[in-house]
């Protein structure tokens, strides 16, 4: 018989799973079948920029070159309006229920390319495999499947008013979730029986080029959809023009904010998601191993690059040393690398621009005075790569508690109460979305209501779905994407 | 002798005061601008508010936001309601003062009695909209996920010129009856009606700093109703420039504009009310949360 011990038990050495062996790479292997140069999407045709211009599109993960990219000036953002406005009335014109069944070849078709599709984006952007396979592109077919049933349903989507589409939308993407942004963005338009101008992301733009041929074989009537690549100043001249009778924009706030000025002078609707620093606030009554891989989750999925990131950890001062232990030994077994690798947790950042930035603001929250914490691990040679990292002892003037990083990087504050915990999450121009973990249901409910946030998540983080609008408060823009309050923005109402 | 003294009375004249906070006050300024009747009679110096009374009232509205976001749906219907009652019981004097400024009698009557009826109307969509606007999301994967609204905040109103009570109450009144509070500038060349619907709002129940009523000139205030970060958002009746002036004051705040348009603009018409306005000035938050065990 095993005797009891007595002794009060010596803390022991923790286990740290990563320690034990090294993994074997196990690479995605399916052909992403690029192009080596990709022109504009106009009027249902690949055509040649006017500018006469293309810019390379580089794989983060090694700064290699995948392909070129038509750089579209304001003559080609003009083409594409021009393509747009004579698609809209026949297109607008169309019985919803025939609308819809383009949309939901859209959804089937990509759904058959799929993994083809998945690579294509992790080489392009540089997000983990497992995440692009199983986030970005299921749900991106799941965008239009959803959508695509609502064509004919619109007199159900806003009671006792009628609604009809605007006209050309002119609609801009980010970089961190190329397929997925595109997606929420063109199957609403396209369902309402609007027509689009699209940009994406400089840094991304292979899927949306890629989900062109996929229109083609659609049979997407020629200049409903239309993609026009290029940086900054094609973005503008997507936002301005005078065909756009709507503007979408997801991006900074900074840019956002920018937009909205250049606009002021005109009647142009606009739709804003912008940027974020979102709370996520744990209690000392959460399920505390959850709520671990819920705060991992909330910053460290897409590297950080994610709008609505959890990157303001707020903790329940009775448990602040427990969670801080166990995310510390949980970033140590996050695998850094190869996007391309199956196991991979963290991937590359997205561009040598925004690594700096994250850089920059690593180096600020030192200087002021949190205190840095990174697992040991080693970073491939090549590629721009940044390792988990988490600061504690930050207060609220730190930049790194107020600045969004959008990057793999953590700011961990502490509360008392409940009350300081609303105020602090609260004390940000910010109000994307926040987290709440927690095991007792009315302290949920009071922090969702008190929160000032478009999305909140209680015991649990980063969860999206179609049906569920997505959108902020306050300086993280305004209009919401999912759902019917989604498709209800790129309406007219009467 | 006693004859005598009944046969002259000298009427007692208004002072006519902004109602901010719950409070009839002046202008912190000290200024005030004159206004005649339509016979060109002086009628009395009205408040010329300044920037400062703005953000005075700004705070005021702010100090009543949660409160007033906090009653239940069905107070806020009571409210409107008993303002609707108050206007009911003092129209012959909202009608003479419409008159008195340049609206005919028989528009005068009818701009009231709207008045009060889409106050009415308002007060009953003050406990229904939210189902209308609101949703259970059936997502697809194992979590109760809903989407509720909240009024936006502190919102500003700019009310036109032409029907200085009636324009004023349809755009007040569904930005309060999801629960905002607001700061309202009145008709600048009819401003005593919105002065004579201060004195009804104090006695409506509805808590002090809920709706604010300010007089003065648009364009002295109009570029701190865009600037403003506490205004979340502002309604506005302008046009041309003073609409590019909101709008680029507006993106500093990434603030919510939204302006009269077409036949919201019609206020006699029912095309002047319903769910719309409301769904203009809330904000929709989604909050999920996994089924299990």
């Amino acid at each position: 018989m095993p005797s009891r011990r007595t002794s009060p038990p010596r803390p022991r050495a923790s286990l740290i799973f990563g320690d034990l062996w090294e993994f074997d790479p196990a690479p995605e292997t399916a052909d992403p079948k690029l192009k080596p140069r990709y022109d504009l999407f106009i009027g249902g045709r690949f055509v040649a920029p006017r500018t006469g211009r293309y810019f390379d599109s580089v794989n983060p993960a090694n700064e290699r070159k995948i392909a070129e990219i038509a750089l579209a000036g304001e003559a080609d953002v003009d083409a594409a309006y021009a393509a747009a406005a004579r698609a809209f009335g026949p297109w607008s014109a169309l019985p919803g229920r025939e609308r819809g069944k383009y949309l939901y070849r859209i959804a089937r078709l990509l759904q058959d390319r799929a993994r083809e599709f998945a690579v294509a984006e992790t080489i392009d952007g540089g997000k983990p495999i497992r995440e692009s396979r199983d986030f970005d592109v299921p749900m991106a077919a799941a965008h239009f499947f959803y959508h695509a049933g609502w064509a004919d349903k619109l007199a159900y989507v806003a009671p006792g008013a009628a609604v009809s589409p605007l006209g050309v939308v002119g609609q801009v993407i980010p970089w961190n979730f190329p397929l997925l942004m595109l997606a929420w963005k063109l199957a609403p338009a396209l369902a309402m029986g609007n027509c689009v101008v699209l940009k994406p992301a400089e840094t991304t733009s292979i899927t949306a080029l890629k989900l062109a041929e996929i229109l083609q074989d659609a049979g997407l009537p020629p200049g409903v959809v239309n993609f026009v690549t290029g940086a900054a100043d094609t973005g503008a001249a997507v936002m301005g023009h005078p065909g756009a009778a709507k503007v979408a924009f997801t991006g900074s706030t900074e840019v956002g904010k920018r937009i909205m000025r250049q606009l002021a002078g005109t009647d142009t609707r606009m739709t804003m998601e912008l940027g974020g620093k979102a709370a996520n606030i744990v209690f000392d009554d959460a399920p505390i191993e959850q709520a671990v891989e819920g705060i991992v989750n909330g910053i460290f999925f897409n590297q950080g690059h994610v709008c609505c990131a959890g990157s303001r950890l707020l903790v329940h001062e009775p448990v602040a040393d427990a969670v801080i232990a166990k995310l510390k030994n949980r970033l140590r077994v996050l695998r850094v690398g190869d996007p391309l690798d199956k196991n991979t947790d963290l991937g590359a950042i997205n561009s040598a621009e925004q690594l700096s930035r994250i850089r920059r603001l690593v180096a600020a929250g030192v200087r002021e005075g949190a205190v840095l914490y990174q697992p040991p691990c080693s970073l491939p040679g090549k590629g721009f790569y940044f390792p988990p990292t988490l600061f504690t002892r930050v207060t609220q003037s730190h930049r790194i508690a107020r600045e969004e990083i959008f990057g793999p990087v953590l700011s961990i504050l502490t509360f008392r109460t409940v009350d300081e915990a609303i105020e602090k999450a609260n004390n940000t121009p910010y109000g994307l979305s926040a987290g709440v973990w927690t095991d007792k249901g009315s302290r949920i409910l009071r922090m969702s209501t008190e929160l000032k946030a478009g999305v909140v998540w209680a015991n649990t983080f980063n969860r999206f779905d179609p049906a569920s609008p997505f959108g902020g408060y306050k300086e993280s823009g305004f209009g919401r994407e999912g759902g019917r309050q989604g498709l209800l923005d790129y309406a007219r109402l009467s | 002798m006693s004859a005598a003294r009944t046969q002259v009375r000298i009427p007692v004249t208004k002072t006519p005061k902004v109602y901010i906070g719950g409070a009839f006050v002046r202008s912190e300024s000290a200024r005030t601008f004159k206004v005649s009747d339509r016979s060109g009679a002086f009628f009395g110096n009205i408040p010329q508010c300044t920037r400062k009374d703005l953000r005075n009232a700004v705070e005021a509205a702010a100090k009543a936001g949660p409160g007033w976001a906090r009653r239940t749906p069905y107070n806020r219907a009571q409210i409107l309601y008993r303002l609707a009652e108050m206007i009911e019981a003092r129209s012959l004097e909202l009608v003479d003062a419409l008159a008195r400024f340049g609206e005919r009698a028989s528009d005068a009557e009818r701009g009231v009695s709207v008045s009060v009826d889409r106050l009415i109307h308002y007060a009953g969509w003050a406990d229904k909209y939210e189902q209308l606007l609101a949703s259970v999301n059936p997502v697809a994967s194992p979590h109760f996920n809903f989407t509720v609204t909240e009024p936006m905040g502190v919102v500003g109103v700019i009310a036109p010129d032409r029907s200085p009570l009636l324009a004023l109450v349809s755009m007040v009144a569904p930005v309060v009856a999801s629960g905002n509070t607001v700061v309202a500038l009145a008709s600048e060349t009819a401003p005593y009606p919105a002065i004579l619907l201060g004195e009804m709002l104090a006695t409506s129940d509805l808590p002090g700093g809920v709706v604010n009523l300010l007089t003065g000139f648009r364009r002295e205030m109009l570029p701190t109703f865009a600037t403003h970060a506490h205004l979340r958002a502002v309604y506005a009746d302008v046009k041309g420039e003073d609409r590019r002036a909101l709008r680029a004051g507006a993106a500093d705040s990434v603030k919510r504009v939204r302006f009269v348009e077409g036949a919201a603009g019609d206020w006699l018409s029912d095309s002047a009310q319903g769910l719309e306005f409301i769904r203009a000035f809330v904000e929709l938050k989604t909050t999920w949360h996994p089924i299990g065990s």
